[in-house]
Order: structure tokens, then C-alpha cells, then sequence
């Protein structure tokens, strides 16, 4: 126990805190190049517009996506030091974050039928499908 | 930094202790936390519904292709690249600054505090110059009444739409006013004062078949509530920024006064730490869904 702690009753156990800043400097290489790998995803999705069919432009979205959930993995667990709290304070902070699972999905899925419904005659007069079809083919 | 050793089998909830081993004003300071990352993914997650609902949304590439005194260039993801390293780089700077405190360092941690108040500065900039080129950026785009205008980036209005065909183009700047044709034309020339006074001896058709020469390429007016997202966000995001530098100056001055020394520990530096970090890992969900997808 080498840093001076404060006294109070609702922390049992203090954590250690004397080692260096190399772990620090090691998730900042990481962020670095995590972010650098994004923009050159996001560059090639740039250099390639209107090349790559739909999967393609949708897995490199994906691919960007899971390195941007990896780099907030880094961030509160090394740099909030989230990851050195005990399991109890870690989950009462993980666990309600887990809503965004079903917040995330139900939104765009939502997102996505109301394109569609824009797209085809659903409960639409025939007066309003063909405004609908030609903006539709402008904007494409 | 690995955690002392905790006996194992501690029994966290059978009283006498506090089952999450954190002080009182660091766990509110994470649930506070957790609330905004609420607010934040529910702007964040509106703004994906809404793009997911249309068939046209703006192309961050061409939105943000700038870069301060670089002109016409095209740059897409440079500026907004180096406003994410300084951020990154101010959170290493913070988290610096805790690791100082712990070692009870008070020149370490002002030092570090003031590299984070500068990275902090240096991002608000980058915003506000960011803002201020949408603000007054001067693009031609289709309106609503058919005609061709000069617009800029708006919470009403936009041109980030698809690019306009030549026909539909000739044809909105044949119902274009004399004033329209001289504001196209003038953007033609970047602004040389005495192109503009020309500009506007000339008749209808001279103006339109400058324009047409010139090979204007002019857009769609772009999804409305592209601007009201964009601004609405990253001024969320930019407020959290500015309230974050105000912490961390005060802090600052805390330090220098002595105050954490005088208290035996640096904690608050610590919890000023969770929220400059905060700030940070919200920066790359916005620099996700605004610049890269």
C-alpha cells in the first residue's frame, strides 16, 4: 500500500495504486490504432461509394461499429478504472446498460419498416404512392 | 494497477460493509454517468431511426470534407480525425493526472490538469470553427418552390440531398430570380468583389449559361432533420466538453490552492477523471454515427 488513502467506512479493501503509466500508455497505443484502422474502413468506404454492394457497405459498418464498442471497453475499463472496482459495482453499472441491446434493435427496426412503408402503397392513395416513386428514384 | 488482494469469499452483503467497496460520491458520480449515457444513446439511437426511415441521408464525406486554411480542398475525415485525437489525448492527459493524485504528486497533477484543460480548449475550437464553416457554408441545392438557391447547414435546411440531374438543374435555373442567378454565380467565383459587381449587369440568360458552363454541380436540398441531429448532438456533446473544462479549471485551482492535500487524498480529481472520460468515450459513439457510417 504504497499512496495514502482516505478514511472512510465504505471502502473495505483499497486498491493498489502504485504501479506505473505504462498500462496507460499501452491503451492509448490501443485507442490510437483502433481509431486509425476506423478511419481507414471509413476512408475505404469513402474511396469505394457506389462500388460495394449492399452486404459489403453494411459489414464494414458493422466492422466499425464493434471496433468503436471495443475502444469504449478500453476507456471505462482502464481509463475510468471501472475495471478495477469489484464485480458487484461493475455489474450494477453493466446491467442496465444492457436496455440498449433492445433499444438499439427495436429503433432501427422501426426505422427500417417505416422506409418500407414509404417505399410501397401501404394504406396510401394511388395519388400519393406515385409522389412516393418518383421521389424515390430521384433520391437513388 | 491490479486491485489488493481481496480475501476471497468476502462476504459483500452480509452487512458491516459497503457491498461495492467505492466512496458515496463516486458511485453517484457513475450513476450520474450511467443516466447521461442514456440520454445521449436515446438522442443517438432518434437520429438512427430517423436516417434508417428515408431513402436519401447526407454523406458525412461530402458534409465534412474541410479543414481550416486548406481552402476548396477536399479532405474528408481529416478534420474530424484530429478533433478525436486531441480528445483521446486529453483523456490520457486526465487519466495522468489521477494516477499523479494517487502518488499524492500536486505538481504532477497540475501539470496534467492544465494539458487537459488545453486538449479540451483545442476540441471546443475545432467545434466552434467546424460549426461556423456548416453555419456559412454556401452550397447550391434545389428548393422547395423549385427554384435553385445558395443555402448553408441549418436546423431548417440543408443541401446534402443526391446530386441533381443536369436536365432538372437546367430547368429549376430557367424559374430562378435575377437575385438567385447573380448569389449562384458569385459562389462560382469565390468571392473576387469586382466579379460580383459584374454579375449583376448581366441579363437572366448570360448568368444561366455561365452557370451552365461552369459545370455547377448542385443537389438536392438534403433531409431535414439532418441539421436538427447534427447540431442538436454535438452541441450536447460540445456543452458536456465546455462543463467538463470548467470542472477540470476548477480542480485546477483546488490543486494549486492545496485544498487535496490538506484533505489527504485526491479523490476529487478522480471523479472529475470519470466525467472528462465520459466525455471522451461519448465523443466516439458521436464520431461513429455522425463522420464514419
Amino acid at each position: 500500500m504504497s499512496s495514502p488513502h482516505i478514511d472512510n467506512p465504505e471502502v473495505t479493501f483499497h486498491p493498489d495504486h502504485s504501479g506505473g503509466t505504462g498500462k496507460i500508455w499501452k491503451i492509448f497505443w490501443v485507442l490510437s490504432f483502433l481509431t486509425i484502422i476506423e478511419l481507414a474502413l471509413g476512408y475505404f468506404l469513402y474511396a469505394k461509394n457506389g462500388e460495394l454492394g449492399y452486404v459489403a457497405v453494411l459489414s464494414t459498418k458493422c466492422a466499425i461499429a464493434i471496433l468503436t464498442l471495443a475502444k469504449a471497453y478500453y476507456i471505462v475499463s482502464v481509463f475510468m478504472h471501472l475495471g478495477d472496482e469489484i464485480r458487484n459495482f461493475i455489474m450494477t453499472i453493466v446491467v442496465p446498460l444492457v436496455l440498449f441491446v433492445w433499444f438499439i434493435i427495436a429503433f432501427l427496426a422501426d426505422g427500417n419498416s417505416w422506409k418500407n412503408l414509404r417505399n410501397t402503397n401501404a394504406g396510401s392513395t394511388s395519388n400519393q404512392i406515385e409522389q412516393v416513386h418518383t421521389e424515390g428514384t430521384e433520391n437513388k | 494497477m491490479s486491485s489488493a488482494a481481496i480475501p476471497s469469499g468476502t462476504k459483500w452483503w452480509s452487512g458491516g460493509k459497503s457491498p461495492f467497496n467505492v466512496n458515496y460520491g463516486k458511485v453517484m458520480m457513475w450513476y450520474f454517468l450511467m443516466s447521461d449515457a442514456f440520454t445521449f444513446g436515446a438522442f443517438l439511437i432518434s437520429y438512427g431511426t430517423i436516417r434508417f426511415s428515408v431513402n436519401h441521408w447526407a454523406d458525412p464525406n461530402h458534409v465534412f470534407n474541410s479543414f481550416p486554411f486548406a481552402g476548396h480542398a477536399n479532405l474528408p475525415l481529416a478534420f474530424v480525425s484530429l478533433m478525436t485525437f486531441i480528445l483521446i489525448f486529453s483523456s490520457v492527459t486526465m487519466v495522468l493526472a489521477v494516477h499523479e493524485g494517487h502518488q499524492m504528486n500536486r505538481k504532477g497533477v497540475e501539470k496534467f490538469m492544465i494539458m487537459t484543460i488545453i486538449g479540451g480548449l483545442a476540441f471546443l475550437g475545432c467545434q466552434a470553427w467546424e460549426w461556423t464553416h456548416l453555419l456559412t457554408g454556401e452550397h447550391v441545392a434545389l428548393l422547395t418552390d423549385g427554384t435553385l438557391g445558395v443555402i448553408p447547414t441549418t436546423v431548417k435546411m440543408n443541401p446534402w440531398g443526391a446530386e441533381l440531374e443536369h436536365g432538372t438543374m437546367m430547368a429549376a435555373l430557367q424559374k430562378t430570380s435575377h437575385e438567385g442567378l447573380v448569389a449562384i454565380a458569385s459562389t462560382l467565383h469565390h468571392g473576387a468583389e469586382s466579379a460580383h459587381h459584374n454579375l449583376s449587369e448581366l441579363t437572366n440568360q448570360e448568368l444561366i449559361s455561365q452557370i451552365s458552363a461552369s459545370g455547377l454541380h448542385a443537389t438536392h436540398s438534403g433531409p431535414i432533420a439532418f441539421g436538427g441531429y447534427f447540431f442538436g448532438i454535438t452541441g450536447f456533446h460540445g456543452f458536456h466538453v465546455f462543463s467538463g473544462v470548467i470542472i477540470n479549471i476548477v480542480m485546477y485551482i483546488k490543486t494549486k490552492l492545496g485544498h487535496f492535500d490538506q484533505r489527504g487524498h485526491y479523490e476529487m480529481i478522480e471523479k472529475a477523471g470519470l466525467y472528462w472520460h465520459f466525455v471522451d468515450l461519448v465523443w466516439v459513439f458521436v464520431f461513429l454515427c455522425f463522420y464514419l457510417v
